[in-house]
């Protein structure tokens, strides 16, 4: 057991706050130097690091996903509409469910593809609009770092679609079990599914080697690559579990890091962009940065203002955003 | 249950019953009083219910097996991201109701609050109300194995459309029912009139809660009398028939002498990892060996839930007590491994 006592280094007093003006925060993103808050309902709340924080209505409903990259944030909600946010505060719908179901997940790609589902819909669309019928409601989507591909987890596994590639049979990973998150690797190698049984289930695409990662308290809900892909970090347990993907076997016969044992759920992970430190945010309000190869820790945020829900890092790492589900946010200067 | 009080939970409603049954009426009815709560609403069909400020999403009634080889262990993925989706619209309703389709078995919604984590933080299954046909639930109870699993896993049930058969047919009916489950609280209704908190607030799920195990018409009879006949026969008790169903029946045992933890637990285990498939729900009141607090433990199917409730109360009897719903349950197995339980 740690103690964050006072001899634990701090960049708390580096914290702007933020205030979000109501409602639970679900994620945060960087566009640039601009933190952007999602929240539940309604709106995203954009933060230039020199600026007045900025509401800007997204939907008419929840917002029940969100992925984002240096220059666009894309939501869905349960008001059936697929939004595109920019830095700028411009919102566009892209596209609204014809059968008026909820947009569950989103994704963004390499050269501007987007890709969303409704129910057992995937899409996706770079020049033109694709489908895929999953076998069941489509439980994550996952763009591959390379080329216009999608890992589309559901109910018993995960397939493999190639948007472009009409009439060629999307390939099936099976695994027994509802699969409700995706994430491919930095090198495009491997495939890590989250499950509804508090564990994950990977897949070595090149020979469809089966990875079977467990040992979670609860649902792994938040899911983070370190720089280069190196390690794979992860919620759903009272220490940050790692698992090490630096050689072509991935985590297969390796037991995971752990590190950071605090008592408490963690609940979100992200990796910062450039060095292998991971912050993590804990069900009590705890955000720590830890760094991977020793465990070290520095504390950003205390305790308190409810269960982290959002952690997002400026692409040059200088900045970290936090946000609780009680709706306290904040913006950390580490410059 | 972490952190979160159940204080704070959304309590979850679930509706179910035979096609035809009336649930429909009852949750117009539920919806359209004047009760000045706002409720978000799950069904499979659009298009039947007139509500204009109420939450209402479509589901799709998608059962996922859990990836732990029981067959039994079954979650409603589609209510985890349902419910996930709405707790985001939280402060918008006060309770949730869950609709289920006339076919459904009511246990993967029920268990669906125990297995996923994240859904049993932030709501709570509050009942399973079943609506009863008057004129075709004995017809239902013969020939849809579904319309007997809504009746055994029920909290409430409605016996709606009463005006529909005679005060025979209807005694009769209610019998079949009691034949089927003992336990759960029986209203009689016509096109679903029933007050409202007959069928919401009922924290029938929450462990504090159990308090009565006792069966609702039994009363004072001896409890261990009901589960001795294995044969479809009935007798009349103060003018209601008693029958006894050849598949689903109850068991509830007692003892009256303290137990021991370290033979119950690995017994109830073992029970139902070998039985779950036919216990539908399971529910006890335990005295144990030198423990001055009375432990309370539900079930659905092999799922246990169980807790410290409160110290025993000084006039209070210190005596277990059992009771299991269920398909062609083995009494005489499980009696005697109750009584295996007992503290030497």
């Amino acid at each position: 057991m740690s103690v964050h006592s006072s001899d634990t280094a701090s960049v708390v007093e580096r914290t702007r706050p933020i205030v979000v003006g109501g409602g639970s925060i679900v994620a945060a993103h960087f566009l640039g130097r601009t933190a952007a808050f999602v929240l539940g309902e309604e709106a995203i709340v954009l933060v230039p690091s020199d600026g007045d924080p900025r509401r800007v209505a997204a939907h008419s409903g929840a917002i029940l996903t969100t992925a984002a990259d240096s220059a666009r944030i894309i939501t869905g909600g349960d008001d059936s509409k697929l939004v595109l946010t920019g830095a700028n505060g411009e919102s566009r719908i892209l596209a609204s469910d014809p059968k008026h179901r909820w947009i569950d997940q989103v994704a963004l790609g390499p050269d501007g593809a987007v890709a969303w589902s409704a129910g057992k819909t995937a899409y996706a669309q770079s020049k033109e609009l694709r489908t895929f019928e999953a076998p069941s409601t489509v439980g994550g989507l996952a763009f591959f770092p390379k080329g216009f591909r999608l890992a589309i987890a559901h109910y018993n596994g995960a397939t493999l679609w190639f948007p472009n590639a009409s009439g060629a049979t999307p390939e099936k990973l099976e695994w027994k079990g509802s699969h409700l998150g995706a994430t491919v690797s930095p090198n495009g190698r491997f495939v890590v599914t989250s499950m509804q049984e508090p564990m994950l289930h990977g897949w070595r695409l090149v020979d469809r080697q089966h990875m079977r990662m467990s040992g979670y308290a609860t649902r792994v809900m938040s899911l983070s690559w370190s720089p280069g892909g190196q390690w794979l970090a992860t919620s759903g347990a009272t220490q940050l579990v790692l698992w090490p993907f630096q050689s072509k076997d991935g985590p297969m016969g390796k037991t995971p890091r752990l590190l950071t044992p605090s008592g408490h759920r963690i609940d979100v992970v992200a990796c910062h962009p450039r060095s292998d430190v991971v912050a993590v945010g804990h069900s009590n309000g705890l955000v720590l940065l830890v760094r991977i190869e020793d465990g070290v820790e520095i504390l950003a945020k205390k305790p308190g203002e409810g269960q982290i829900t959002a952690l997002a890092w400026s692409s040059d790492g200088l900045l970290l955003a936090w946000g609780t589900e009680a709706g306290e946010a904040g913006i950390v200067d580490l410059a | 249950m972490p952190e979160q009080t159940s204080i704070d939970k959304i309590p979850v409603t679930v509706l179910t019953g035979y096609l035809g049954a009336g649930k429909t009426t009852l949750l117009n009815r539920i919806l359209s009083e004047p009760h000045g709560k706002r409720y978000a609403v799950i069904v499979n069909e659009f298009g039947e219910i007139g509500i204009d400020n109420e939450l209402v999403v479509g589901a799709d009634e998608e059962v996922f097996e859990m990836n732990n080889g029981c067959i039994c262990c079954t979650v409603r993925g589609d209510l985890v991201r349902i419910l996930d989706g709405l707790m985001r619209r939280k402060g918008k309703f006060d309770a949730i109701i869950v609709e289920t389709t006339g076919l459904a078995d009511p246990a993967p919604v029920a268990q669906t609050f125990f297995i996923d984590e994240n859904v049993g933080r932030r709501t709570k299954l509050d009942a399973v109300v079943t609506v009863a046909d008057a004129k075709w639930l004995n017809e239902r109870l013969k020939d849809a194995p579904e319309a007997k699993n809504q009746i055994a896993f029920a909290d409430v049930i409605l016996i709606n459309k009463t005006d529909l058969v005679s005060p025979e047919e209807l005694s009769e009916v209610e019998a079949r029912i009691r034949g089927i489950n003992p336990y759960a609280k029986v209203h009689k209704a016509e096109h679903a009139k029933v007050p409202l908190d007959a069928v919401l607030g009922r924290n029938a799920f929450d462990l504090d809660r159990i308090l009565d195990l006792e069966p609702e018409f039994l009363g004072s009879e001896n409890d261990d009398h009901h589960h001795r006949h294995d044969h479809d026969h009935a007798h009349a008790h103060g003018g209601l028939k008693h029958y006894h169903d050849e598949e689903m029946q109850s068991i509830s045992l007692h003892i009256d002498r303290p137990l021991d933890p370290d033979k119950f637990f690995p017994w109830v285990q073992d029970l139902v990892q070998k039985e779950g498939p036919n216990i539908l729900r399971c529910k006890g009141i335990l005295a144990f060996k030198d423990d001055d607090e009375r432990f309370v433990f539900q079930g659905v199917h092999m799922i246990l839930d169980g807790d410290h409730q409160r110290p025993w109360k000084t006039d209070e009897k210190r005596e277990s007590r059992i009771v299991f719903i269920g398909r062609n349950l083995p009494g005489k197995m499980i009696s005697e491994g109750f009584e295996s339980c007992i503290a030497k």
